[in-house]
């Protein structure tokens, strides 16, 4: 199927969202859609499977004109989005998950079950993937229930799959299954339309590179004919002087010490320090238990053995309110779910862990949290009109922003930022990467847990790898390289 | 990227939504009030107004303590039944001798402490608030039956403190209608400018976020249930004292009537979000559904349709409005 979309403009209220983008797609292609946060790609995305309309513009497919009405009928036609927010059903099995809504049912209205199984089972085996179709879904793998979406879409014959951001959940050995059964699709002449903000994949994965920006696209190239640098240059619109921000801080003595940390099952004998000024990078793959070894440190979980050591003084932490009150910070991976009230406003969320702080007797001094808020706002560079709009209006990068200013309000000695730049488009990163600086400039010692290894790389003064439940090892900024982290990652010695 | 006056634009909707939501409820209160009043003017009568607010206390103090736990993303189904064994133990209690003042002392403790109970399943005990304060809502009735072995307890007595509770005036007000406006202004405060309020919206608005910030969320809700009691105990003293006797049935499916003033107020039942001036006109919205139906000769049988469908109503214009 080839699909070519001109001129598509699109406003919503007085906002205008897209303003004259022009993509086409080619049979059999893998063609890697990018741009910052808000540039227009779901839109554009939600304009061809027929979720918006499109205020000017065409879209040709195979020739003809089409207009969907709605998304089943781009899906009828061949067209089918999976969207990163997946639409499953945890407490069915994989097999009722398939054919939701599109049983296959006998002229009395019984449904087939064993018809079902062979034409799930011959998908499956098509996309080179074995599944438990008695399984039930919440037992799966976020990677497995990819799998499910997509054999969900090719059993409606799509040629067309347009993936967003497919990888953001997914283990490394699940990424190479999802490229694997991508390679199968293409082969098959099925064309991708692939979103994500991870350079590495776009190269490894892509044919050719459409990159948006502010509404409109900026250009079209061949995957070998660009390089990661170009596409960045394209994204943000101007020369990055330097994607990562150089470090000046002045490393001291050792601020927080965790000695042989344990839980059953999550991990083992975790022992490290971070000293005061210090960003300490956390890699390794995912599901490895770097998330599970900080949410213990901050008090969300229990742990089973171990001791840590604030500033020479034994802690014992048992809730995140006690970690709260040694001074330690702690921004989640999620920032919607763990980390804002996303319907309160930014001053609501900022002073969150320190409201106690804002009253007397009980009662909150308003203008005081305000002035404490907005001060923050502005440190941050926080976009948005004042501190009372609420947290949902603003971007992730904004959102993010706000995260850390609750654990800066604080006055953290240790902060542990797990994934902090997930969701944030590229501006927003180098600010975030200069703040962490800034920080560790005051003395603050920084944990950071990350997945995206330049970043790891770009960032941490030392490098901690962790393979499943133990540190693998440890890297100074001069020793680390992507070979040797993955090499600690993945076990091998 | 989003503009500086696209920014602006998003504040003043953002504000003259916040406006509209806010008045939305009164709205209603005034209309209805004028429509009762026109069919029949006896309605504003000094005489009925006070009557009608002071229909209104029981129901609004229930409902008060009722915003707290609905703001949470909680509900306490057991309010009725906490009146009922609050009002039957200050009832045995005065007439077996007990002081009055005493008496009533006792009882809101013991308001507050099933109230905790219930706080204790639902924080401690990991039960769904639905399900903790269903099965309590019976064992507390239970309780009261077991106590009362099933017949009211009169012979009270005729204390000055314990008649005025019910049946008293303050500068020609009734006394639970005074008491209905100092616990809505104590409230008030509580909610919206004390660090509990706040963290009540928190932990409604997203429970885990607000772990991660350090609240202690289960103190906060088990206080949140021990006031929902309190409230309970509270209204049932003014109905023991108006009654002048204790009734094992009474406060039966009163949760119903609170629930629907704090929705009718515009307080989400998902939690998070919630007003108690909403509160407070929503309970004064069922008052005068309530006594207008009566004033006008409305059979009762009526007006529980009448009420209900105003609440669909309101529900489905709340709805609207933030869209």
């Amino acid at each position: 199927m080839e699909v070519k979309m001109t001129g598509i403009k699109k406003s919503f209220d007085s906002n205008s969202v897209l303003r004259g983008v022009d993509f086409d797609i080619r049979a059999g292609e893998v063609h890697a859609l990018m741009g910052e946060n808000g540039a227009g790609k779901s839109t554009l995305m939600n304009i061809l499977t027929g979720l918006h309309k499109a205020d000017a513009g065409e879209i040709v497919i195979d020739g003809k004109q089409q207009l969907f009405a709605n998304p089943k009928e781009a899906e009828d036609y061949g067209v089918s989005f999976i969207h990163q927010e997946m639409n499953t059903w945890p407490e069915m099995t994989v097999l009722e998950n398939l054919f939701i809504g599109k049983e296959i049912k006998n002229k009395i209205g019984l449904i087939q079950t064993k018809k079902m199984k062979e034409l799930a089972n011959q998908t499956f085996s098509d996309l080179g993937v074995q599944l438990d179709l008695d399984k039930d879904v919440k037992d799966l793998s976020v990677g497995q229930q990819q799998m499910i979406e997509i054999a969900k879409s090719l059993m409606t014959n799509a040629q067309v799959i347009i993936m967003d951001e497919p990888t953001a959940a997914l283990t490394e050995r699940e990424i190479d299954v999802l490229f694997k059964t991508i390679h199968t699709l293409t082969e098959k002449n099925v064309s991708i339309i692939y979103i994500s903000h991870r350079m590495e994949e776009i190269f490894k994965i892509s044919d050719r590179i459409t990159v948006m920006r502010d509404g409109v696209s900026i250009d079209t190239t061949m995957t070998k004919e660009t390089t990661n640098d170009g596409v960045v240059r394209k994204m943000v619109g101007r020369d990055l002087e330097d994607y990562y921000p150089t470090k000046h801080s002045k490393i001291g003595e050792v601020a927080f010490e965790a000695k042989g940390l344990t839980q059953k099952d999550r991990f083992k004998d975790i022992t490290f320090n971070v000293k005061s000024g210090e960003i300490v990078g956390f890699s390794g793959l995912m599901g490895a238990g770097r998330t599970e070894i900080m949410r213990s440190i901050f008090g969300m979980d229990p742990l089973d053995e171990g001791e840590m050591i604030l500033e020479g003084k034994k802690l014992t932490i048992k809730n995140p309110s006690a970690a709260i009150k040694e001074g330690i910070g702690f921004l989640t991976e999620n920032r919607k779910e763990e980390g804002l009230v996303l319907d309160y406003s930014l001053r609501d969320n900022i002073s969150l862990p320190s409201i106690d702080g804002f009253s007397k007797y009980g009662i909150i001094d308003t203008k005081a949290e305000s002035d404490f808020s907005t001060m923050l706002m502005k440190r941050l560079n926080v976009k948005a009109v004042d501190e009372f709009d609420p947290a949902s209006s603003l971007s992730g990068g904004n959102q993010q922003k706000v995260v850390l200013a609750k654990w800066i309000g604080i006055g953290s000695k240790v902060l542990i930022l797990d994934e902090p730049t997930r969701g944030v488009d590229v501006g927003a990163k180098r600010e975030i990467y200069q703040l962490m600086n800034e920080l560790a400039d005051r003395g603050v010692a920084i944990i950071m847990v990350s997945s995206d290894l330049p970043e790891i790389l770009g960032v941490s003064d030392r490098v901690i790898v962790v393979h499943e439940g133990n540190i693998a090892g440890e890297l100074s900024k001069q020793e680390a390289t992507e070979e040797k982290i993955m090499k600690f990652a993945t076990g091998g010695y | 990227m989003i503009d500086t006056k696209q920014m602006k634009e998003n504040k003043n909707t953002r504000i003259s939504k916040d406006f509209l939501g806010k008045l939305g409820p009164l709205l209603a209160l005034v209309v209805l009030i004028l429509l009762v009043t026109i069919m029949n003017p006896g309605f504003i009568a000094p005489t009925n107004v006070l009557n009608l607010l002071r229909q209104v206390s029981t129901n609004a103090l229930i409902a008060f303590g009722m915003t707290f736990v609905i703001i949470t993303g909680g509900i306490d189904l057991s309010v009725g039944s906490t009146l009922a064994l609050s009002s039957a133990l200050m009832a045995g209690t005065i007439a077996a001798g007990v002081d009055p003042l005493l008496a009533m002392l006792l009882s809101l403790i013991l308001g507050t402490v099933l109230g905790a109970v219930n706080g204790l399943l639902i924080t401690k005990g990991k039960m769904a608030p639905f399900i903790a304060t269903l099965a309590t809502m019976t064992i507390y009735r239970g309780l009261t039956l077991v106590y009362t072995d099933g017949n009211p307890i009169t012979g009270i007595g005729d204390s000055f403190i314990f008649k005025f509770a019910g049946r008293g005036y303050l500068f020609g007000i009734p006394f639970p209608v005074v008491l209905m406006v100092i616990s809505f202004l104590l409230l008030f405060v509580l909610l919206h400018k004390m660090t509990f309020g706040r963290k009540t919206f928190a932990i409604g608005g997203n429970e885990k976020a607000s772990f991660i910030a350090g609240i202690k969320n289960d103190k906060i809700k088990i206080g949140v249930y021990a006031l929902s009691g309190l409230m309970a105990s509270l209204a049932g003293i003014i109905i023991t004292s108006r009654l002048n006797s204790a009734q094992p049935t009474a406060g039966t499916s009163y949760e119903m009537d609170a629930i629907a003033s704090v929705v009718l107020g515009g307080t989400s039942l998902s939690g998070g979000r919630g007003r108690i001036v909403g509160t407070l006109i929503g309970a004064l919205i069922i008052g005068t559904l309530n006594n207008g139906m009566n004033l006008l000769g409305i059979s009762s049988f009526y007006q529980q349709v009448v009420k209900g469908i105003v609440i669909i109503i309101a529900v489905l214009l709340d709805r609207k409005n933030k869209k």
